[in-house]
């Protein structure tokens, strides 16, 4: 395992709040927190400690940050007030910009693929194309399939009108006011980048 | 030489328990007159209420006793109990104080026969051992209470038995129409002593204390472990007052945290492990689990950590463990990680100690009533008046000398002052 021991630096440059993992003094209390500890390998704690140790491929290439459901429990338990969720968040979006987010991982592909291209396309959530275009992502037996195990949840959340059954409703009230909003939100983002 | 200091040269301590009693009897054996003021009925504060000292694991009476002997026999020191001081005017080395001084219902006559408490038929959750046991509504706290005189309960001396009860005392010393009173005070110079409060666990919720009973405060354990205590000195399970003898000790319970006290006690890590002893030393097939983020032994207490260290019944952990749980047999079962191996875990105790922190009782109910007080960000007093003990700062008994020794002596400079 090489250690890149700029990593830390890098991280708390670049990484959204990742400047607070200085703050972590490696109690524990986040991965004791945590609902999904069932399903990373390392804890937030120790992915902290990861950076600070500078295993950057190790830290980059792990899926657990993907795991976060943004319980926000790790915010409300941590001793010393770091912003645990939005770390965790930083560092998976960094790791995407760094290119070393294996293209299959599941949330990946939710959040940058299916979730935003769906949000930017019309500038609202279209829960029916959304969930279209999540199930038969593995193609079109597996998309079936997946339907009709979340029939009840989705039947439900249709009576409720939790979910709008319209796949095509089209573009927002001043979609190109919101166009200009994201196309500033990049600008700003380079500028950032650049100054980092 | 010492009789030249006029009556007004006094010095007014606050607080009656190791660090008020130090600074009291220093500053009056060196010819100052002390007054000394203390909120509960008896001194001895938070050390009365120890089973033992660390790190030589003797028992506090012997160090409060020979403190006791020294304000007996030393006539420079009055001192009142049950009193508060509610107001402070002037300033150095010219103080008004008002003090209230809230009925004990017993005179100074009490002989300490203890004739009233066999004949009083209403017990009270008693205050001393954290309501853990019933005692009677007239009573003194423990064989080794200073001063010595029975104390009633206000609601208890409303009650038409209390004016039965004041016809059993041989020499007529219960007083249950003893009203309040207030008294003013000139002084010179004022040592703040109040020491603090054990941190209320039941706003840790994560941890359950409060709701289930196996999980108990480091303060509440001590008295557990004390023969005056409630169980009489018997380490029991409060649920169902089996052995306890798989025992767990979370360090920093509500300590080093933002949600609850932001410092380190600096005592809570020595406490557990001399709390471990007790255990070992009762059951010597117990087992004790010691949760921690990192232990704070400092110079001469490296070798007491060193010898819990050797102890094969105790198990360390570094975590600080995330909450817990209780299962079918009423065992509360801890949930963290542990740091070191990264292991996730979920171990159930018979018993679960919470080493809760110090909460300085002026950022409670014992602000200083005076204008000029200064507080730091946790609430123990830096300025206006002087601070003794764990009034200006979180420590245990040893370095609680040592202030309010030094504190004697910034007194007399200030008492001593001729203006």
């Amino acid at each position: 395992m090489a250690y890149d021991l700029s990593f830390a630096k890098e991280v708390y440059k670049k990484s959204e709040m990742g400047h607070w993992i200085k703050m972590c003094m490696q109690c524990g209390v986040c991965a004791g927190s945590c609902p999904l500890r069932a399903h990373w390998q390392h804890s937030p704690r120790q992915l902290f400690q990861m950076v600070r140790a500078g295993k950057k491929d190790e830290v980059l290439k792990s899926s657990d940050m993907w795991m976060c459901t943004s319980c926000y429990n790790c915010i409300a338990r941590c001793p010393r007030n770091l912003p645990i969720t939005h770390i965790i968040h930083g560092l998976a979006r960094y790791a995407e910009t760094q290119g070393k987010v294996d293209p299959k991982q599941p949330t990946r592909r939710f959040a940058v693929e299916v979730f935003w291209e769906n949000i930017v396309a019309t500038g609202r959530v279209g829960e029916a194309m959304l969930t279209m275009r999540l199930y038969f992502q593995d193609g079109i037996g597996a998309g079936i399939q997946r339907g009709l195990e979340m029939k009840d949840s989705a039947l439900g959340m249709l009576k409720t009108r939790r979910l709008n059954p319209i796949p095509f409703r089209g573009k927002i009230k001043g979609y190109d006011g919101f166009k200009k909003m994201l196309a500033k939100a990049a600008e700003l983002e380079v500028k950032l980048e650049n100054k980092a | 030489m010492a009789d030249v200091h006029a009556a007004g040269h006094t010095i007014l301590v606050v607080g009656g328990g190791i660090s008020g009693l130090t600074t009291a009897v220093e500053a009056a054996e060196t010819g100052y007159n002390v007054l000394l003021v203390e909120r509960d009925p008896h001194f001895g504060g938070r050390v009365a209420q120890h089973n033992q000292y660390f790190p030589k694991l003797c028992s506090p009476t012997c160090g409060l006793e020979i403190n006791y002997q020294r304000i007996k026999n030393n006539p420079r020191i009055r001192y009142l109990t049950l009193a508060e001081v509610v107001d402070i005017q002037g300033g150095e080395g010219n103080y008004t104080v008002r003090i209230r001084k809230h009925p004990r219902h017993v005179t100074e006559a009490c002989t300490g026969c203890g004739d009233c408490s066999k004949a009083c038929t209403v017990e009270v959750p008693d205050p001393y051992n954290f309501g853990m046991n019933m005692v009677k509504a007239i009573r003194n706290n423990h064989a080794m209470a200073f001063p010595v005189w029975f104390h009633m309960d206000p609601e208890y001396a409303k009650s038409e038995e209390a004016k039965q009860v004041a016809k059993v005392c041989p020499v007529g010393a219960i007083q249950p129409e003893m009203p309040p009173e207030e008294v003013t005070e000139q002084v010179s110079a004022i040592v703040w002593a109040t020491g603090w409060k054990p941190y209320d666990a039941e706003k840790i919720r994560p941890y359950g204390f409060g709701q289930y009973p196996n999980v108990t405060t480091n303060m509440r354990f001590e008295r557990m472990a004390n023969v005056y205590g409630p169980t009489g000195g018997k380490i029991v399970r409060p649920s169902d007052g089996k052995e306890a003898k798989n025992v767990a000790m979370i360090q920093c319970a509500g300590s080093r945290d933002h949600n609850y006290l932001p410092f380190c006690s600096r005592i809570c890590c020595l406490a557990s492990m001399k709390q471990a002893s007790y255990v070992r030393n009762q059951y010597p097939d117990s087992k004790v689990t010691i949760f921690y983020i990192d232990l704070r032994a400092m110079d001469r207490y490296e070798a007491f950590l060193q010898k819990t260290r050797a102890d094969q019944g105790i198990t360390w952990i570094k975590s600080k463990p995330a909450r817990i749980e209780e299962d079918a047999q009423g065992n509360p079962v801890v949930i963290g990680e542990n740091t070191l191996t990264g292991e996730r875990y979920a171990i159930p105790f018979d018993l679960v100690v919470l080493a809760t922190g110090m909460e300085p009782n002026s950022a409670l109910a014992g602000k200083v009533p005076y204008q000029g007080a200064a507080y730091d960000d946790y609430g123990f007093v830096t300025g206006g008046v002087l601070s003794a003990g764990c009034a200006a700062h979180p420590t245990d008994v040893a370095s609680s000398v040592q202030s309010a020794t030094a504190m004697a002596m910034k007194a007399i400079q200030v008492a001593g002052r001729r203006g």
